[in-house]
């Protein structure tokens, strides 16, 4: 069916040669901020993120403490260079937004609950962007999370899955972002759970017909089992 | 922050299949409308769901265009939790909340092609009209979202460009023509949030409801053609939502998509109707 719907589409190849539910040659490394508890780089074509896991650790002022469950904050930051046109430094409403998309999607799975009164800082900085940046902050920081020992209920993946036209493709590029044809571009960051498979994110922009959105879905399933395979490979290099 | 007593009642009441005060999961409380919170605004409008209370304005200005859109003219929405609608809010910075708020409201109405930006143009390259979409709450009873991004869609549907002396390239603010904003009807975009507490769905919370509960997914849809589309998404909040849950999900969004979507067009034909008296009698 997904073959057929496909065939009427004016996407018909990916600017890069890439089939279209193949990911970008993807690189991961564990332990590369020596001054962190935790930390990781992940690098999925020219999307690069590296993630700095500092805690769990006592959350001052006292009265910001939660008795209850530990508090999980996510820092996401762009660096200036890091695309074409030069980006001011510092907190912007989109990475203010990120920060707080990651935050939801990576607090399901680690164990606040056996933290309680303790903060967990995650600071995620992009050194170089090509489209997908916050689901590579998300996989760098999910691999930090492990690094540092925290204690987890399972392992987080996270893809851009997109709409070019009528053609679902897994993983998009900046120059698909912008692709105009047709029903033009669609992106759909989301997260899966490496065992529930349930979702904790996902964000929309662009236009897709709710008839296509199981095909989404399900790109994103079989890509984040693949990135999973990455994540968990990398983990074991650890020395 | 919610009081566990509070959040016991809550979920006491959707394992009953209603709602603290008497509703159905997808029920959503009474939606009152009044055009023209400000006559100084080029479209405005208050928007009362249940107790939550938004106001949304529209102003125009003209400015340079983007240097990677020189024909199109530009779109700012900014949200506002007005300390007098809530003890929660509070003077400051725009919390994440309200920058939230925003963005979302600004993403489904961008995404859906319900403005064009390039009827919005003056001079390719120098000179484009700036659309600021100004949110504010009034009362806050939970919502907040779809009540903004209701009352968003309602100011730019009534809004009117304000004279404009393209020679001297001045405003003449207060002075409206009958001219409306480039809109294309067909997209009409909706917004409607759907929270989830334990293993229930349901939509339109109060206050307490939506404090209690572990997360949300927000959905935007235009309908241009026969079938129904997704044009922007946000899932918020701590829950984990299956493939399963998103897909009924998007079912029932298609059912209230068709609601709203009646409500809003009755609403404008009754403003339009007014407007044009208003119009012929200040001639």
């Amino acid at each position: 069916m997904t073959k057929e719907k496909a065939e009427k589409s004016l996407y018909e190849k990916r600017v890069d040669g890439r089939k279209f539910d193949e990911l970008r040659e993807i690189h991961a490394k564990v332990g590369v901020v020596p001054n962190a508890d935790g930390s990781a780089i992940f690098q999925q074509g020219d999307t690069i993120a590296i993630a700095a896991v500092y805690g769990p650790k006592t959350l001052n002022p006292k009265h910001c403490q939660n008795p209850e469950k530990g508090v999980l904050r996510v820092h996401y930051n762009m660096l200036s260079f890091s695309v074409g046109e030069r980006i001011k430094p510092g907190v912007s409403r989109r990475s203010q937004e990120i920060s707080k998309v990651t935050e939801w999607a990576l607090s399901p799975i680690v164990m606040l609950e056996d933290l309680p009164g303790t903060v967990i800082d995650i600071h995620i900085n992009i050194l170089q962007a090509n489209a997908g940046t916050r689901c590579a902050g998300i996989n760098a920081a999910a691999m930090a999370l492990c690094h540092a020992g925290v204690p987890m209920t399972e392992m987080i993946s996270a893809v851009a899955i997109g709409k070019m036209d009528q053609t679902i493709v897994s993983d998009v590029t900046k120059e698909e972002e912008d692709y105009e044809e047709g029903e033009g571009a669609t992106d759909i960051p989301m997260t899966y759970l490496s065992n529930s498979e349930k979702i904790t994110l996902l964000q929309l922009d662009g236009r897709i017909a709710m008839s296509r959105f199981k095909e989404v879905l399900d790109a994103g399933k079989e890509a984040c089992k693949k990135i999973n395979e990455f994540q968990i490979k990398a983990l074991k290099e650890v020395e | 922050m919610v009081y566990n007593v509070t959040k016991k009642n809550v979920i006491e009441a959707l394992n009953k299949g209603e709602r603290t005060d008497m509703r159905g999961l997808f029920e959503h409380r009474p939606i009152q409308i009044q055009f023209g919170v400000s006559n100084k605004a080029e479209g405005s409008v208050r928007v009362k769901i249940g107790k939550t209370e938004v106001v949304a304005g529209i102003k125009m200005a003209t400015s340079e265009p983007y240097t990677d859109h020189e024909n199109e003219g530009t779109m700012v929405t900014s949200m506002e939790l007005l300390p007098l609608s809530s003890p929660n809010f509070e003077y400051g910075q725009p919390t994440i909340e309200a920058v939230e708020i925003a963005r979302i409201v600004d993403r489904g109405i961008r995404e859906s092609g319900f403005i064009d930006f390039k009827k919005l143009c003056i001079k390719e390259g120098e000179k484009v009209w700036s659309v600021f979409i100004d949110l504010a709450t009034i009362n806050d009873d939970g919502s907040l979202i779809d009540a903004s991004a209701l009352a968003a869609i309602l100011a730019l549907l009534t809004a009117k460009k304000p004279v404009y002396d393209e020679k001297e390239d001045k405003i003449s603010f207060g002075e409206f023509t009958d001219e409306k904003l480039p809109l294309n009807l067909d997209k009409m975009p909706l917004t409607m949030t759907f929270f989830k507490l334990g293993d229930k769905i349901f939509t339109d919370p109060t206050r307490e409801e939506e404090d209690s509960s572990d997360g949300r997914l927000t959905i935007e849809i235009s309908k241009p053609a026969k079938e129904e589309y997704v044009n922007a998404m946000q899932k918020g909040g701590e829950a984990c939502f299956t493939q399963d849950e998103i897909l009924n999900i998007l079912e029932e969004g298609k059912k209230i998509y068709k609601k709203l979507n009646s409500l809003v067009e009755e609403e404008i034909k009754k403003f339009d109707k007014g407007a044009k008296k208003k119009y012929e009698n200040s001639k």
